[in-house]
């Protein structure tokens, strides 16, 4: 057993931290989310040429650093420190991932466009009736010849404004439910037929409904062998949940801390506030979630090559604590903050609103706990 | 003791329901039902028509334009207000303000300034809090210095809510700095029109322009406008927290907000059967309900109390924690029942603008109203604060 990181993890996490330090301090990130376009380009760019972190979790083959999911938990921890709103968990995690698990001509073509920081692939999954089921899908794709014909709406599209690339999920065949017929796509952003209406999101990135009207999809768009894609779709996100939990770790890391050194600061009735006691155990209950959380998410990252079910048990364990424990140390850094918690001004209420909507994301505390049930509690 | 509404009881409460559906301002539930933030005019509408009614104010005494209901028959009227979604008034004038006149004021006082509170005319805000004065209110060093009739004031305040709209306001502010903290406070109402009144304003995380800092740099403001004595003003202060105390519990607000959560919740999808089935989820709705119903039941006890002539006592800091934290846990069911559609930002309503919001009507706002409620824990007396008065005041720790 050895839970050390290697020197060429650790000075990932440097180089990292030391970039985003110097480039995503909390006035310049707001100034970047609130513009036109909700980023600068800039940023990926520098990440992927200057620092070659795209390529960290990528094979040396394709010209990456030969990482993986450790690599990729350590770059979403550092953006969520800093609550990051780079689209490097769609891109390299979700859509790296497919790439590298379905190989060949695609994962050839892709990944060095990856590496290089001109591919930005946004995830299409959701749906309108869907929650959190990846099966329900209404989106179809029509066989036409070599190709297909896609049409549907997808919900809420973290990234796709900025993206060159979408990787959708669609039914090729079966019922809207149903485990099989389902195949997974990555197509080019531009293609004609695709309708987007974009938006920022409450937790600072932009994301879109995206519609396909009849959009002409080529036959080697498809991932992975038609209508049998959900086990590689459930994959990836199990991927995208444990990866979301490593940021999650940063943030909630990061309101801890400021509540720590704002207590400290804050005097009320003569005192610092963190010397009342009552103040004090709730900031410690957040340090141990803080801690949890990097264990559920080291926990989760060393299963993740496991068979699917221990797999799956594993991510939604530590997503349910993750998820519960984000509620918690965001609830009480607003609260123990007081008013001044409630503002936009402070960076405290933009790393609560973060750790929010990661409550949510690829799943609730709820639908995670259920899937956990099912497969351990099962007799 | 009987919970059952008597015959008059009922009468009355068929003839509220009556008003309220012949009254209610159409154009206004639409605003509502939209998600709109509301302006000064959309507030006031409401409260013109139940001016005009002569039921603004059925807490005061009737001499100051109290509507003479029974404590059953104002538990009643928030309960059929609630159940037909209107609006909450303003409480700075109504509940806050007006209070303190009419029990601390002087005649010219209440005869200027009731008429103008019950009419609406004057929109009221709240000058307490201070940038280091929030819980620890009596550290407060906004000061009036005396200067023949009139008192010249200097200082910072801060969370002023809706200061934008207001047309007066009531502060707290160090009228002796020799004195123990407590007894050099005074209670001061003042003009804010007057010069060297500047407010700026704070946006909250869910984007809205709800409070505000207000500067004030010489602002002069005359001695007929204290209430009570000098140095006494803490008096008037606590006195009006127990009243901001009461209120706060929001049950019948809080009812409403269940019912609205179950209609979602029966939409939402989860499989191929609504949200409300799923067992997870349905269960968190009923012990909401279970503890809304304690809450509810704890006040009515202590209304009976005041029924009997008992005023509110350090007990409705208990109304006050666990009505806040049910208000902030409906916002959290409702969050979690949107799914994904909670994460969209509209940005509102622009003029002109018909853009409709992303995702179902009951969506866009749930994110921001739940990042929004996260406030209810703290103003009033933080639930901290509060728990510290229980320890202190009602199990003598
Ligand atoms: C089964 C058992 C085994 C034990 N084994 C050992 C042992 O092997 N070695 C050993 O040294 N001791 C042992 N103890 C003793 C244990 O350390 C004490 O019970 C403990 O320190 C609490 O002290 P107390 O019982 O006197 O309660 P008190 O100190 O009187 O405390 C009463 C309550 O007040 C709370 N409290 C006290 N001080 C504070 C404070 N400053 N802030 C907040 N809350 C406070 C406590 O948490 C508790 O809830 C054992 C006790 C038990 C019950
Ligand atoms: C939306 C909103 C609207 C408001 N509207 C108004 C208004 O109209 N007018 C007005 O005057 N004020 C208003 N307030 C201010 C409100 O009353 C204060 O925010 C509140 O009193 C807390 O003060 P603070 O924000 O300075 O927090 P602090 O007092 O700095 O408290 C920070 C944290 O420390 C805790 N704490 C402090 N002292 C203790 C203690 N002794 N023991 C344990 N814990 C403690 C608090 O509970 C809190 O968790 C408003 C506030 C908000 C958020």
């Amino acid at each position: 057993m050895d839970f050390t990181y290697t020197e060429t993890q650790d000075m990932i996490r440097d180089t990292l931290a030391r970039f985003l330090a110097d480039t995503y301090d909390f006035e310049t990130r707001q100034k970047f989310i609130n513009g036109d376009t909700g980023r600068d380009p800039a940023i990926w760019t520098a990440l992927a040429q200057e620092l070659g972190m795209l390529g960290a979790a990528f094979a040396e083959e394709h010209g990456g650093l030969g990482g993986g999911a450790l690599e990729n938990a350590i770059v979403m921890e550092e953006l969520g420190k800093v609550i990051g709103i780079e689209p490097y968990l769609p891109t390299v995690v979700i859509a790296g991932g497919a790439l590298k698990a379905v190989g060949g001509a695609q994962a050839d073509a892709i990944i060095p466009e990856i590496i290089a920081g001109n591919a930005i692939i946004a995830f299409a999954y959701a749906e309108p009736q869907g929650r959190y089921d990846l099966a329900n899908l209404k989106t179809n794709a029509k066989k036409d010849g070599a190709g297909y014909v896609l049409n549907g709406h997808k919900s809420v599209v973290y990234a796709a404004p900025w993206a060159t690339h979408l990787l959708v999920t669609a039914r090729t065949g079966g019922g809207q439910r149903d485990t099989d017929g389902v195949s997974l796509f990555l197509i080019d952003a531009k293609l004609p037929g695709i309708v987007r209406r974009d938006y920022p999101t409450v937790d600072g990135s932009r994301a879109s409904e995206v519609y396909f009207e009849n959009v002409a999809v080529p036959g080697d768009a498809l991932l992975g062998s038609e209508g049998a894609a959900l086990p590689l779709i459930e994959q990836i996100v199990d991927e995208a949940t444990v990866a979301t939990c490593a940021e999650a770790t940063g943030v909630m890391q990061k309101l801890h801390e400021g509540t720590l050194e704002y207590t400290q600061q804050r005097k009320q009735f003569g005192v610092p506030i963190a010397k009342f006691q009552v103040l004090q155990h709730r900031m410690v209950d957040m340090f141990m979630e803080v801690e949890q959380a990097r264990s559920m998410t080291i926990m989760g990252t060393l299963k993740l090559g496991l068979p699917a079910n221990e797999r799956m048990a594993a991510v939604s364990a530590a997503k349910a604590k993750v998820g519960r424990g984000a509620n918690f140390v965001g609830q009480n850094a607003i609260q123990t903050h007081g008013g001044i918690g409630i503002t936009q001004e402070l960076a405290i209420g933009h790393y609560f609103k973060r750790a929010t909507m990661i409550e949510g994301q690829f799943g609730s505390v709820d639908h995670h706990m259920d899937r956990y049930e099912r497969i351990v509690l099962a007799d | 003791m009987d919970m059952e509404f008597s015959p008059e009881d009922l009468a009355f409460q068929q003839e509220v329901r009556q008003f309220i559906a012949d009254n209610y301002p159409a154009e206004l539930r639409g605003k509502q039902d939209e998600g709109e933030e509301l302006s000064k005019e959309d507030f006031l509408a409401w409260h013109k028509i139940l001016h005009k009614k002569g039921w603004i104010a059925p807490a005061w005494p009737v001499e100051y334009g109290g509507t003479g209901w029974t404590p059953t028959q104002r538990f009643i009227w928030s309960e059929e207000t609630a159940r037909a979604d209107c609006i909450r008034l303003m409480p700075f004038g109504l509940a806050m303000v007006g209070p303190v006149i009419y029990t601390f004021g002087t005649p010219e006082q209440k005869a200027y300034f009731l008429p103008r509170i019950l009419s609406g005319e004057d929109w009221w805000c709240q000058g307490y809090s201070e940038p280091g004065s929030g819980s620890d209110l009596a550290s407060l060093r906004t000061t009036a210095v005396s200067d023949g009739d009139d008192y010249i004031v200097n200082g910072q305040k801060t969370w002023t809510t809706l200061a934008q709209h207001a047309d007066w306001g009531f502060f707290l502010v160090r009228t002796d700095k020799d004195a123990k903290q407590q007894e050099g406070i005074s209670f001061l109402l003042i003009d804010m029109k007057s010069p060297g009144i500047t407010v700026r304003p704070i946006i909250t995380l869910g984007g809205e322009h709800e409070v505000n800092e207000v500067w004030l740099e010489d602002v002069r403001v005359p001695k007929s406008q204290r209430v009570y004595e000098e140095n006494k003003g803490w008096t008037c202060a606590k006195f009006l927290l127990a009243h901001e105390r009461t209120g706060i519990a929001g049950v019948a607000a809080s009812k409403r907000g269940i019912e609205k959560v179950k209609a979602i919740a029966r939409t939402e999808l989860d499989g191929d059967k609504p949200l409300l089935a799923n067992p997870f989820f349905k269960r968190k709705v009923a012990e909401l309900e279970v503890d809304l119903t304690a809450l509810e039941f704890t006040e009515l006890r202590s209304l009976a109390g005041a029924n009997a002539g008992k005023g509110p006592g350090p007990e409705s800091s208990l109304l006050k924690i666990k009505g806040s934290e049910i208000q902030q846990r409906l916002t959290e069911l409702t969050l979690e029942a949107v799914g994904h559609y909670g994460a969209p930002y509209f940005r509102g309503f622009g003029e002109g603008d018909n853009e409709h919001p992303i995702g179902p009507d009951y969506a866009h706002r749930a994110a921001p109203t739940y990042f929004n409620m996260r406030k209810t824990t703290i103003y009033g007396g933080s639930n901290e604060i509060q728990r510290n008065i229980i320890a202190k005041m009602v199990l003598g720790l």
